[in-house]
């Protein structure tokens, strides 16, 4: 996919929504896993490192991709799990190079054990993939400062799409608000720092809205 | 008069709302037809009496069709069932040619407005073989599979595969759900309505005077399972359950609650096992209910303090959903969709067996402060991700995907 650039305009705010779809690859233990993941389709990797924010869950995100998760509670190879969460998927340029560090790093796991890690057969690691559909919600900011009263009224999608889907689409993996703020130089660096501490992986939707408007408010506040 | 919509807007949130009508704008006048086999009675007619109205009030032109069948038709279908969640079931050759010819009939009244929707829903494998006698159509066919089919009874699978897999796509519930298709296969949980008779908030009187009238004594502990007489759902094991749990808490009560559901010929059978099982015990109130009997469900679910949902097999588990949203925590069987509605500790507990569901009882019993703080992070999980509006949204969704062709992205404009 092209990346997007910065540039200096308003910022149209978008929505999205996902459908996901089976791909048919499954696994039941850690071979199989390799296996599948070497065959199956490139945007099946990125669902299970991005899309988890936008599915049905409830426990604190103990790991920030799919693939660490299973290891840990199917697997429970602990080891395994600690090495996939720490797989930055920004610092890959392409979906294939994090398709090789995943199989890089499991195939060390299985180089390391004795028996192959297994899990029952309702416990299956099955892989998914999704098309994402973004629409419009007919709402532009020229000012930065709008962003103030913008972020708390914007739905947990969109905000899925403007600070986690984004950072897939723009040089540098960043999201939408840094990449249209860059747009004025020097004016918002600072802002553009706080932001890039905010760690996209370990909050929820609704609690990076909050966390976001709290950045916003209390930027824009003290500027005032 | 105030709409449909604007009554979501009040739970969920406007934004949800706005969402929806931003989806909608590209399917604005699209021909869309839902098609099953029963208007009242299970899961899907209930979601689909809510989703229809909902597209209507969103600008799509919907409607939905309800194919007719002998009793025979209904004692092949609830075969298919069975054999799609396992169990091995020969169905005779008779039942098979009368399922065809009762779908070929039902085609022939049919086959106009098929052909020229724009979008088909295909529920089940009851209507499944319409696609068949509709070689003419124009638009794109949806197969529904509402059942947990990850293990089907392979020469029944075989029978029914060689209808769907010509459909544009098909929809499971979870992945663990689909079998290997030659079309894109969409992911959809289903979802409840907060508005409808069996979930809207009720009032405390309401609740009592309707399950007092059952013979329920609202002064002693309660546990319920509310679902259709079905051997996959385990009433046994509840009763099981239930008498394991009384040794330690003696004036606990259980409520089975079924209702009856037209294409469901074996409920009658399962029921008296249950009774049999039951063995006149006066504190297992036994009820069969009617298939209207929403309000009367809600006022049961309220008033239990601990709802059971002892599945062996289970699609999604609605009945899981329609308790938490009520606060409620559950036990339920460790299987299908109530493995991602109940989570350990937080909104209930999974179980294997009647002794893992008695000790679970007894914990939940024991700890009423815990029950009441479960009960309330179920009900906001169920806020956050199984409301009809949820469901909705993802039926746009898949509806504008497939319209809109493949890849990765599609950008409405």
């Amino acid at each position: 996919m092209p990346k997007e650039k910065i540039t200096r305009g308003p910022f149209e705010i978008k929505d999205c929504a996902l459908a996901a779809a089976a791909t048919g690859h499954k696994a039941q233990n850690l071979k199989e896993l390799r296996d599948s993941i070497e065959s199956v389709m490139p945007g099946s990797i990125a669902y299970h490192f991005w899309a988890g924010k936008l599915r049905p869950r409830f426990d604190d995100p103990e790991f920030n991709n799919d693939f660490a998760a299973w290891s840990r509670h199917a697997l429970h190879d602990k080891v395994l799990a600690e090495r996939l969460g720490m797989i930055d998927p920004t610092s890959f340029d392409r979906l294939e190079d994090m398709k090789q560090e995943l199989l890089d790093i499991i195939e060390e796991r299985l180089d390391e054990s004795e028996h192959i890690p297994w899990t029952s057969s309702d416990q299956q690691f099955h892989f998914i993939t999704s098309q994402i559909v973004v629409f419009s919600s007919h709402r532009t900011i020229i000012d930065p400062k709008e962003l103030v009263s913008l972020v708390p009224e914007m739905t947990s999608s969109s905000i899925f799409y403007h600070f986690i889907d984004a950072r897939t689409r723009t040089f540098g993996h960043l999201d939408d608000f840094r990449a249209w703020l860059y747009g004025f130089e020097e004016k918002y660096r600072d802002l553009c720092d706080i932001l890039s501490s905010l760690d996209p992986f370990f909050s929820t939707l609704p609690e990076l809205r909050q966390q976001l408007s709290l950045i916003f408010t209390d930027y824009f506040g003290e500027k005032r | 008069m105030t709409s449909a919509l604007d009554r979501y807007s009040e739970i969920c949130g406007p934004d949800v709302i706005d969402q929806l009508r931003q989806l909608v704008a590209p399917l604005k006048g699209a021909k869309v037809i839902h098609v099953n086999s029963t208007r009242k009675g299970g899961g899907v007619a209930e979601i689909l009496a809510k989703l229809v109205p909902l597209k209507r009030e969103l600008g799509i032109d919907v409607s939905w069709e309800v194919i007719e069948g002998n009793a025979d038709f209904f004692k092949c279908t609830k075969g298919f069932h069975n054999a799609l969640q396992g169990n091995k079931v020969e169905i005779p050759r008779s039942l098979l040619e009368n399922y065809e010819n009762t779908n070929r009939n039902n085609a022939e009244g049919l086959r106009d407005r098929l052909e020229e929707a724009d979008i088909v829903f295909i529920h089940d494998p009851q209507p499944a073989p319409l696609l068949k006698y509709c070689s003419n159509r124009k638009g794109k066919w949806f197969w529904r599979c509402h059942i947990d089919a990850s293990k089907p009874y392979r020469p029944v699978w075989k029978y029914l595969r060689s209808f769907v897999a010509g459909y544009d796509a098909s929809i499971f519930s979870l992945a663990a759900f689909a079998q290997p298709l030659p079309h894109i296969e969409y992911l959809i949980a289903p979802s409840i309505d907060p508005l409808s008779e069996k979930n809207l908030e009720l009032d405390r009187s309401e609740v009592d005077s309707v399950v007092s009238n059952l013979g329920v004594d609202l002064e002693r502990p309660v546990m319920t399972q509310v679902s259709r007489f079905d051997i996959f759902k385990d009433p046994v094991g509840v009763i099981q359950a239930y008498r394991l749990t009384k040794k330690f808490i003696p004036t606990l009560q259980l409520i089975l609650a079924g209702g009856e559901a037209a294409d469901d010929p074996e409920a009658m059978t399962v029921l008296d096992e249950v009774r049999t099982a039951a063995n006149n015990d006066p504190d297992i109130h036994i009820m069969l209910l009617p298939p209207d009997a929403h309000r009367s469900i809600n006022a049961i679910q309220r008033a239990s303090d601990i709802v059971l949902q002892k599945s062996l097999k289970e699609g999604f588990g609605l009945t899981v959903t329609e308790a938490m949203w009520k606060g409620k925590p559950v036990i339920g069987g460790d299987t299908g969709g109530i493995r991602i509605q109940v989570v350990n500790h937080q909104t209930g507990f999974l179980v294997n067996t009647p002794e893992g569901a008695a000790l679970r009882a007894r914990y939940l019993l024991f700890h009423t402060e815990l029950l009441q703080e479960m009960g309330e992070k179920a009900r906001s999980f169920v806020r956050e991700n199984f409301l009809l509006t949820r469901h909705l949204r993802e039926y746009l969704t898949i509806m504008v995907s497939l319209l809109h062709g493949r890849g990765d992205r599609i950008e409405l404009r």
